[in-house]
């Protein structure tokens, strides 16, 4: 297992190369010019020209893209031009707010889905399965920043229950900071709880006609002990395929949803560093994304040997 | 009736609620079982064997099924307990091995977790007593070291060791009766005489009553005393083995005894086949249900339904002409 752990350690480093090209390129190649957004639009040319001699911005484009890419391979991510700070400090700076969203809204989501999808599967083509599907589908369906939307109409300014936009870190209290992270996680959840319903539900039905089950049933276990023992830890593998791939647009639905709630995370970093045309914190942020997003993966892939023996790996 | 059957099952009829309207699977069937003996229920596919063996056992989905009749087990009628005291009896009093030991075991827990499971729920026992006396069962299956075997997982055994492992989970807790559903069927040759080994020494140990399902008659020869021959969802003859064999009454069982290959007949001539496929559920004749595939059926047979008879023997047909067939061919026309 940790050979194999290392191997796919080391197949991150293509992935890496892949995204660093693209996001560089792409932003480079972008219209605008951070020298230019920095000095305002009174600013002369001469000044302009000055400052992106200082920035190294006039360097033809792949001597830029080998000086900082050969600065991230020792683990240096640049400085961010308009902060005037180290990306890395940035980052970390920012990324409490979307790791707690993130977290919070698959939790919202496998507590909601999982259940509701056993349900919907014992119940099939009963009227509550119907009903849990349609759900479902419009859960799929709504976009999360008009959710979010709803939400915040709903609890923040009709009932008032709820904060309608902002942040409280975790620092100054669990409770103020779960009254601000609440409507954000349950908008961006409902997608991902929409998805883990379903192959909840069509995983379940799939193992629920296998033999092992009538097996079970005929050994005398009960019915309860049935699903949660027998059937839920084979329907699974599935399901974890699932959450993996989830945990990963969660970052990308962040953007949205941060924009939303005006939460102060990564996604809203990366926003105002578009537009600030920060290159070096746009690069770093998405690589370190895309990085964490292949470790997620492998986490996923080590946990299927948890649930499943047989695709453990040999011990020896 | 001085001694009641350790299983009567009396009319049993199970039907299936689906989209184009009910459909009768089990359509009166009556059949026993003794302690220690076992009863061969044969038929082709369809014919209605494993319904009836999942009707006894409950397995079936209750929201779509209805039974009428009765399964006497015990003096108990199993068609009338609720779900929980069933659930107490199944895997304890009754247990049901499968066809497919592939499939059957579940493949994320080890075996001695499966079959400490069924110990653990019927008695009150400790775990670590209920992994002694799972590797207890494992040795009386024949299974080699089993103490290391059980803390295996399924897809470290072979089909012949994982059916064995499935006997050694049903027997755990001593039922008194078991249900085979064709256990050997999807097993090499050799492996199947093994198991059907394992199961006879293990009945007269137990003295438990097998219910043994099968289309294999080989297997019935084997291991059976008593033979019920289905068709369509009814019995058509039972008898005991070596009047099925030697003198059987039934057309279809006739048949199905013919298209046996033999190894002393002519290799040239072709095998015997009963003619015709058998009907589906939904279109059942409305005589006799053989009828359409019989060489003696006639006017009467295409329209009335015969019952089920008892013989001079003592055995039961369900044909209108077995006597006449019987004089006009002789008992031994089937056999060589």
């Amino acid at each position: 297992m940790k050979a194999y752990t290392i191997k796919r350690l080391l197949s991150l480093l293509p992935v890496l190369l892949v995204v660093a090209v693209v996001v560089f390129f792409l932003i480079h190649l972008a219209p605008g010019d951070p020298a230019a957004v920095m000095l305002g639009p009174d600013a002369s040319p001469q000044d302009v020209e000055n400052l992106r001699e200082q920035l190294g911005l006039n360097l033809p484009l792949y001597q830029q893209f080998i000086a900082w890419f050969s600065g991230v391979l020792v683990g240096d991510l640049g400085m961010s031009i308009y902060m005037n700070q180290p990306v890395l400090d940035v980052f970390l700076d920012r990324v409490g707010p979307t790791l707690s969203l993130a977290i919070l809204a698959q939790g919202i989501s496998i507590i909601i889905a999982i259940p509701f999808g056993i349900i919907a599967a014992r119940k099939r083509g009963t009227l509550t399965d119907q009903g849990f599907m349609v759900f479902a589908m419009l859960g799929v369906s709504v976009p999360s920043f008009l959710l979010g939307l709803l939400l915040m109409l709903l609890f923040g300014v009709y009932l008032g229950w709820l904060p309608i936009a902002g942040y409280s870190p975790l620092s100054e209290g669990v409770w103020s900071h779960l009254q601000y992270m609440i409507l954000p996680a349950i908008s961006l959840g409902a997608i991902q709880a929409a998805l883990i319903a379903r192959m909840t539900r069509s995983s379940m039905l799939d193992i629920l006609s296998t033999n092992y089950i009538k097996t079970a049933h005929a050994k005398g276990v009960k019915e309860r002990l049935v699903i949660y023992k027998h059937a839920l830890r084979n329907a699974f593998i599935p399901i974890l395929t699932v959450l993996g791939q989830t945990f990963g647009t969660l970052v990308a639905g962040a953007v949205v949803t941060e924009t939303v709630f005006n939460l102060p995370g990564i996604g809203q970093l990366i926003v105002q560093s578009i537009v600030r045309r920060d290159y070096a914190v746009i690069q770093g942020t998405i690589l370190i994304i895309a990085a964490s997003y292949v470790l997620i993966n492998l986490i996923v892939d080590l946990l299927y040997g948890a649930v499943d023996p047989r695709v453990r790996f040999n011990k020896k | 009736m001085v001694n009641e059957p350790l299983l009567n099952v009396k009319e049993l009829k199970t039907i299936f609620s689906t989209e184009k309207g009910p459909v009768t699977a089990v359509d009166g069937v009556t059949f026993h079982v003794d302690s220690g003996e076992t009863v061969g229920i044969v038929g082709e596919s369809g014919c209605g064997k494993s319904v009836t063996a999942e009707s006894i056992m409950r397995l079936l989905n209750e929201q779509t099924t209805k039974y009428e009749g009765a399964i006497t087990y015990n003096g108990k009628n199993l068609l009338h307990l609720s779900k929980e005291q069933m659930r107490k009896i199944r895997g304890n009093e009754i247990s049901m091995i499968f066809q497919d030991p592939m499939t059957s075991l579940n493949p994320v827990y080890t075996i001695g977790n499966q079959i400490t499971e069924t110990i653990m729920i019927h008695q009150k026992l400790s775990k670590e007593k209920a992994y002694v006396k799972a590797i207890e069962m494992l040795e009386l299956t024949g299974i080699p070291s089993p103490e290391k075997r059980i803390y295996e997982y399924p897809h470290n055994l072979s089909g012949g060791m994982r059916q064995r492992v499935m006997i050694a989970m049903a027997l755990s807790c001593h039922p008194s009766l078991l249900i085979a559903d064709e256990p050997t069927t999807a097993l090499d040759v050799t492996i199947q005489a093994q198991i059907l080994d394992v199961i006879s020494d293990l009945k007269k140990e137990l003295n438990m009553g097998v219910m043994m399902i099968t289309h294999d008659l080989g297997v019935v020869a084997e291991v059976c005393s008593r033979v019920v021959v289905m068709y369509l969802g009814q019995v058509i003859e039972e008898a005991d083995v070596d009047t099925l064999f030697f003198n059987p009454k039934h057309p279809y069982t006739k048949g199905l005894l013919k298209s046996i290959p033999k190894l002393d007949g002519d290799r040239n001539s072709k095998l015997h086949v009963v003619e015709g496929t058998v009907p589906s559920l939904d279109n059942i004749p409305e005589g006799c249900r053989f009828a359409p595939r019989c060489a003696y059926a006639d006017e009467l047979c295409l329209n009335r339904a015969p019952e089920l008879e008892t013989t001079d023997e003592g055995n039961k047909v369900r044909c209108w002409h077995y006597k006449r067939i019987f004089e006009e061919e002789g008992a031994n026309a089937t056999t060589s």
